[in-house]
């Protein structure tokens, strides 16, 4: 086993949970509550990517056009399934928002196809590369790099912006926040679009694994970034990336060291080592404002 | 300049009247005094106020503005800020951040909301733990940052609910000398609601007295130290123990 491979490969992997993990707890921070279409709007990246596919538009602009519809689906999740029953209950929230999940599944199965789409990718990442004495991939070092950026941009977003304040406030006390005359709409469909833009940057690295987009492909990545978020404290956003990184490093292990004949039950080492933790820190790792309550 | 008017101001609580009938008048640049025994309705004038409960009966105005039936966050909107006797806080916020915020949500841009907080956090004596996290500060750090925060807002009025409540001596103290200042420096109606009497005589010129939810007294602070009925109020009547 080499080691230099193997932090390459928790890095990239990790990079990719870590986007996952942000995009869910953004909201959840927030509303505290689970958008469980966060997956379809994976899926709405990586389709907006397939239907420009034929389009002879530069690889950037079809990117850019995945990430737009990827965002526009974010603020549409809140306007159609949670602005009209936010104030009601949890129970109406948690149906709506798979109400929403089910029909952008089932519209991406009945006008497109149950079967893969192609997507298109850039030469770039199928090629491989030499890094640090490895050969390994170009596209883990694309979702290294990605990852590093966009959890820099996010961190001075939430550090010195007015956006990135006012919603810090708000998470940690909405009533408050309120209050003091932030404009607690606009926040909230603000961290849809974050989500959005979290999702559709995840889309195209997450598609750039296989390289086909499916209707189910969005029921992974939010699994994952529901279990970092989990671990790593649902009400702190550098515990969802700490969490990205863990769960990274976990699946990394499993993969390095498990005999090929258990290899197939990978995921059930991951969550039993997953339950340790919290049985370990019930609350996560990095444990958020106690204040918090749903709105 | 524009007052903050409160005309026969009713709140019912289930069938129950906290507030029967009471008004009351805050100028720009006084310090008016809302004193009364425990549950005498105090508190709940000014959540009347600032909309955090329904009005039953009566109005509210800030000049020729109405604030009776308006959200919390419209009447902050128009100038009339509050303090909680429980702080509230944006705990993983830092000092500077959490003062800010106010200044925010009145629409001002990043740098001038920074800038403007800072002044005050160190207008507040503050100015070491700018950087710090809410939720380490002692708790008259805490009535402090959350006067700040609110100021930060640029309120026209301000009302604190039992400012000085849990500091010892000294903070009471600073928190006397910065509010005595604050009035005259702003054009600032404020009003203060404490049991700390001590703290009141020094701070208010005008003093309103409230008990069972109604007005038993008001005017300037001699008449109302001396006045009967609220020395009843207080004390009870020395009839019944007689």
């Amino acid at each position: 086993m080499n080691a230099a491979q193997f932090v390459l490969d928790v890095l990239s992997l990790g990079g990719a949970y870590a986007l996952m993990a942000l995009g869910l707890v953004i909201v959840y921070g927030i509303l505290r509550l689970v958008n469980f279409a966060y997956g379809e709007l994976i899926m709405v990246g990586g389709y907006t990517m397939f239907l420009v596919s034929g389009s002879g538009l530069p690889w950037l602009v079809m990117a850019g056009c995945g990430l737009t519809m990827a965002i526009v689906a974010g603020i549409a999740t809140d306007y159609l399934a949670f602005r009209p029953v936010r104030e009601k209950s949890v129970t109406a929230v948690l149906i709506t928002s798979f109400a929403f999940s089910t029909l952008l599944q089932n519209a991406a199965l009945l006008f497109i196809s149950p079967r893969p789409r192609a997507v298109p990718l850039p030469e770039l990442f199928s090629r491989t590369v030499e890094f640090a004495g490895v050969i390994t991939p170009a596209r883990n070092l694309i979702t290294i790099a990605v990852a590093v950026i966009m959890l820099g941009l996010f961190s001075w977003l939430m550090r010195s912006t007015a956006l990135g304040i006012a919603m810090r406030a708000a998470a940690t006390n909405f009533r408050m926040a309120r209050m003091m005359g932030i404009p607690a709409n606009l926040i909230i469909s603000a961290a849809f679009a974050i989500s959005g833009l979290l999702a559709g940057t995840v889309a195209i690295l997450w598609i750039g694994r296989i390289g086909t987009v499916v209707p189910g492909i969005g029921l992974e990545p939010l699994l994952i970034a529901f279990i970092a978020t989990v671990i790593g404290g649902m009400r702190s956003l550098s515990g969802a990336v700490v969490g990205g990184f863990l769960l990274a490093l976990i699946d990394t292990t499993l993969n390095y060291t498990l005999p090929q004949d258990l290899l197939k039950f990978r995921d059930a080492f991951t969550f039993s080592l997953v339950i340790l933790i919290l049985l370990w820190r019930p609350e996560g790792i990095v444990r958020g404002p106690a204040s918090g309550q749903r709105t | 300049m524009p007052r903050l008017e409160a005309a026969s101001v009713t709140v019912e609580f289930a069938g129950l009247r906290a507030l029967d009938g009471v008004s009351l008048t805050l100028e720009p640049g006084e310090i008016l005094g809302l004193i009364g025994p425990n549950g005498s309705g105090k508190t709940t004038l000014v959540n009347a106020i600032t909309g955090q409960v329904p009005v039953a009966g009566g109005s509210i105005a800030l000049g020729n503005t109405v604030l009776t039936g308006r959200t919390p966050r419209e009447i902050a909107q128009a100038g009339v800020s509050r303090t909680f006797q429980i702080g509230r806080h944006f705990d993983n916020l830092t000092i500077l951040e959490n003062v800010a915020t106010a200044a925010l949500g009145k629409g001002a841009s990043v740098r001038v909301a920074l800038q403007r907080a800072t002044a005050l956090v160190e207008e507040f004596g503050l100015a070491r733990r700018l950087d710090d996290l809410a939720e380490v500060l002692s708790y008259g750090e805490k009535r402090r940052v959350e006067i700040a925060r609110a100021l930060a807002g640029e309120p026209r009025f301000l009302l604190l609910d039992e400012p000085a409540a849990g500091m010892n001596a000294e903070e009471t103290e600073s928190l006397i000398e910065i509010l005595t200042t604050l009035p005259a420096d702003r054009g600032l109606g404020l009003l203060i609601i404490d049991h700390d009497m001590g703290l009141i005589m020094r701070l208010c010129e005008r003093l309103h007295v409230l008990a069972s939810g109604r007005t038993i007294a008001e005017g300037d602070r001699r008449s109302v130290r001396d006045d009967p009925a609220v020395i009843e109020a207080y004390l009870g009547s020395g009839d019944e123990h007689a």
